[in-house]
């Protein structure tokens, strides 16, 4: 009789929760959308329940977004959710990373909108902002844009006005194989053939040490040789974002303000300056332990190489590193987070010489942005699509694909409940969202480039840097080939243009805002 | 007929022509003057500007032009070589020689862009089967894609595979066109293969060979779909080509009106070159 109580009991608990818990009321949705199936639908003004009301037959969005799968693949399965949801017609484009900025520049400076949105690099803004609609308060006023982190909604905005949904959140850090860090056996090895420690590296230097004891041998017995690092080296694939990141704590220093990439006084460019040169010369150094082919390198094959066990170490966006997370990785919970590297000293362009002395310096690299055009007839359906994007089922689901490319923006996110729930190991989820934390925390970052011509002034310097892997020129002559092409397009876009967008980032580098 | 009429049925021809040739290159010639690019989207003029900063203050571009001359003559020649080889084996009668014509074809049939995917697939130096296969004779890894050098016989090698077909095409077709009586002649005069093909054969198709060569060195100097998908232009700017420069300048920086003025510059190089090429040819192939 007792345990027929406690059975009937249990049956009515479960009942319950089935009718009144989120869970339950999302069921019906994560039947038909599996991709959400570990939240169900999550209430809000853009769920997929709200969603499902609105009606969109018979209307056509176009989308022009990255190549699958790094943003690509998630834009093409909403796109197919929310037709289904609302009947409207979404045509998706994916372009290559390097073709994104023209393909939307093109029409829009011909006052055309062959695409209701667009997709690119935050960065863009500064170039794109004219073109686009700001996003309506409707839905800055959201509760799911609340818990946007303050600067992410800096990122989306220029002036106090936001022009991009937020959908990503973005910086660099060091990703390593814990299994290997961390086991005794290669430490006490490492110590006997190098005379210094095996840990996490702190500086560039170390980094390079163990890559290159590391490469070209298989250190996890699987049968094929592991490497050193998987880095961002194709030059039309956002290596100059690798560059800056190595390049930070050699040149950010907290005792010279005023300019990470230009001296905001004189608009001088800064980055052939002796702390540049030197991470570059590291970066030739490492063309030595990346894989073969190494140097062609993309953000896809990095995600790939890393995520797939293939290297020691890797630097750049959160993808490599929740690509290794996932539980079809073969290196599922056998990865590590923490900061950039940093460097025994650091250049002072004030005195002309090295500061010595530990130094480090995040690099925001800030992320995917995403506007709808203002010429777009369709802006209500665009602005509804992006807020369907980043609903909070679609971003539970999509941090946790590594190959997606979408990345915590969110408070919510810095939460490692957030990571365990999808089987990431506790002290694995602590280390990454502590990582994350110690960057919004710190007060020597380095903030990109958002002024007029940024595309120019970025590709001269990935062309340069490319030069300088490929052995065509020394790391000096490189930067200041790159420095005097980047005087060539300051003399172009107006100094004083590019000053006044510059000072924004500056500020935010200098604590100032 | 009254000379009006006559001029009347002249004005489509006279349109399309406009149209198509003279209004792009006048546009191109106007857009060249100008400063437009992503932040002043204008047609402003600024006089001869972008041609001062190309002749005097842009390297990379002459740097892209002069590997391009290297890649398309190498390229051609090569492909003449064995596309003539090639012709000549399925020319005489021998066993399975329509199935032999349609196998040679199918490179040319292909799409480029999807097949230089699946040949940066092979070159891939760490997981490609070229590597991999290369390994187990104890050979390599090569670095196929990023050594500045074995990069551009990488795009060599796919520009010889896509583009051999077109000239095997050509050449078979002059081959199957030459008159008998020349090569009767010989064979009473006892003249060797070798002799027949030195002073009978090469004479007889020199016009066709210099009209497949300068079409396909046309096509070839604008080599831009395998640049493109096989390396990016890299390692560096060790592949870049100059259609491939004008392209990243133009719709990758966003510098239009520099743009224009590469494209102009090109154009003006291509015709003067080419002309004097296929009068060299002339003058070495066809003896009086």
């Amino acid at each position: 009789m007792k345990m027929k109580t406690i059975k009937t009991c249990v049956t009515a608990l479960i009942s319950a929760l089935l009718v009144f818990s989120n869970v339950a009321y999302a069921d019906k949705w994560s039947d038909q959308f599996p991709h959400i199936k570990a939240t169900g639908d999550i209430p809000g003004e853009c769920s997929y329940e709200s969603m499902s009301k609105k009606d969109y037959s018979g209307k056509t969005l176009k989308i022009n977004t990255h190549a699958v799968p790094v943003m690509g693949e998630p834009t093409a399965l909403h796109a197919e959710q929310f037709a289904k949801l609302t009947g409207a017609k979404v045509d998706v484009t994916h372009t290559p990373a390097g073709d994104l900025y023209a393909k939307a520049m093109v029409p829009f400076q011909a006052g055309q909108a062959p695409y209701d949105i667009v997709f690119g690099f935050s960065n863009f803004i500064n170039d794109w902002r004219r073109y686009l609609a700001p996003v309506p308060k409707k839905y800055t006023d959201m509760k799911q844009m609340k818990d946007v982190t303050p600067s992410h909604i800096g990122i989306a905005s220029w002036d106090g006005v936001m022009y991009q949904f937020p959908v990503d959140g973005d910086r660099h850090y060091l990703k390593y194989r814990k299994d290997v860090i961390d086991n005794p056996e290669y430490q006490k090895k490492y110590k006997a053939d190098t005379g210094k420690e095996l840990k996490v590296p702190t500086t560039w230097k170390e980094y390079g040490e163990m890559a290159a004891y590391f490469n070209d041998w298989d250190w996890d017995g699987d049968g094929e040789k592991e490497y050193g690092s998987a880095e961002v080296m194709k030059k039309d694939d956002l290596m100059y974002a690798a560059f800056y990141s190595r390049s930070a704590a050699y040149s950010k220093n907290p005792k010279t303000p005023g300019g990470f990439f230009f001296d905001l006084e004189t608009m001088t460019p800064l980055i052939n300056n002796p702390g540049f040169v030197e991470a570059l010369t590291d970066w030739v150094a490492a063309t030595k332990y990346v894989p073969p082919g190494g140097i062609n390198f993309g953000l896809g094959d990095e995600i790939g190489s890393f995520g797939g066990g293939q290297t020691l170490f890797s630097f750049s966006w959160d993808d490599a590193f929740v690509a290794a997370m996932q539980p079809d990785s073969p290196i599922n919970n056998k990865v590590g987070a923490a900061q950039l590297p940093g460097s025994t000293k650091v250049w002072n362009r004030k005195t002309n010489s090295w500061d010595e002395g530990f130094n480090q310096a995040p690099f925001f690299v800030w992320g995917w942005a995403v506007g709808v055009a203002k010429k777009s007839k369709e802006q209500e359906m665009a602005f509804d699509y992006l807020c369907f994007f980043a609903n909070e089922a679609n971003h539970q689901a999509d941090i946790g694909i590594g190959r997606f490319g979408v990345n915590p923006f969110r408070d919510a996110d810095f939460q490692a409940d957030v990571w365990t729930q999808i089987g990431w190991d506790k002290d694995i989820a602590q280390s990454y969202v502590d990582t994350l934390a110690e960057m919004e925390k710190s007060k020597n970052r380095v903030f990109p480039l958002r002024v007029p011509g940024t595309f120019e002034f970025n590709a001269a310097l990935a062309t340069a840097a490319a030069k300088a892997l490929a052995g065509q020129l020394s790391p000096q002559a490189a930067l200041d080939e790159a420095a005097k092409q980047w005087n060539d397009i300051l003399n172009r876009v107006g100094k004083d243009n590019v000053r006044k967008a510059y000072s924004v980032g500056v500020a935010m580098e200098d604590n100032k805002l | 007929m009254n000379f009006k009429h006559k001029f009347v049925f002249l004005f489509p021809g006279l349109f399309v022509l406009i149209g198509i040739l003279i209004f792009p290159i006048i546009f191109t010639i106007r857009l060249s003057l100008s400063g437009w690019n992503s932040y002043t989207p204008e047609m402003n003029f600024i006089g001869i500007t972008n041609y001062i900063r190309l002749f005097t203050d842009d390297p990379r571009f002459w740097e892209s032009f002069f590997r391009l001359s290297f890649l398309s003559v190498s390229t051609v020649i090569l492909q003449y070589i064995i596309g003539f080889a090639l012709a000549l084996m399925v020319w005489k009668e021998i066993k399975f020689k329509r199935f032999f014509r349609v196998i040679f074809l199918i490179p040319m049939m292909t799409t480029p862009v999807i097949m230089t995917v699946i040949w940066r697939t092979f070159f891939h130096e760490s997981l490609g089967p070229v590597n991999d296969l290369l390994g187990h004779i104890g050979i390599g890894p090569i670095l196929w894609l990023s050594d500045p050098v074995i990069a551009k016989f990488t795009v060599i090698i796919v520009e010889v595979w896509q583009w051999t077909p077109f000239m095997f095409l050509l050449l078979l077709a002059g081959l199957l066109s030459l008159p008998k009586e020349p090569f009767l002649a010989a064979a009473i005069d006892g003249a060797s293969p070798f002799r027949k093909f030195v002073y009978v054969t090469f004479p007889l198709m020199a016009p066709i060979s210099i009209g497949a060569i300068i079409i396909r060195l046309i096509e070839a100097s604008k080599i831009m779909d395998t640049v493109f998908v096989l390396t990016s232009g890299g390692p560096g700017t060790a592949t870049e080509t100059s259609s491939f420069y004008i392209y990243i300048k133009g719709l990758r920086e966003f510098q239009m009106g520099y743009a224009a003025t590469l494209s102009f510059t090109y154009l003006v190089i291509m015709i003067i070159s080419l002309t004097i090429i296929a009068k060299v040819l002339t003058k070495l192939m066809i003896k009086e």
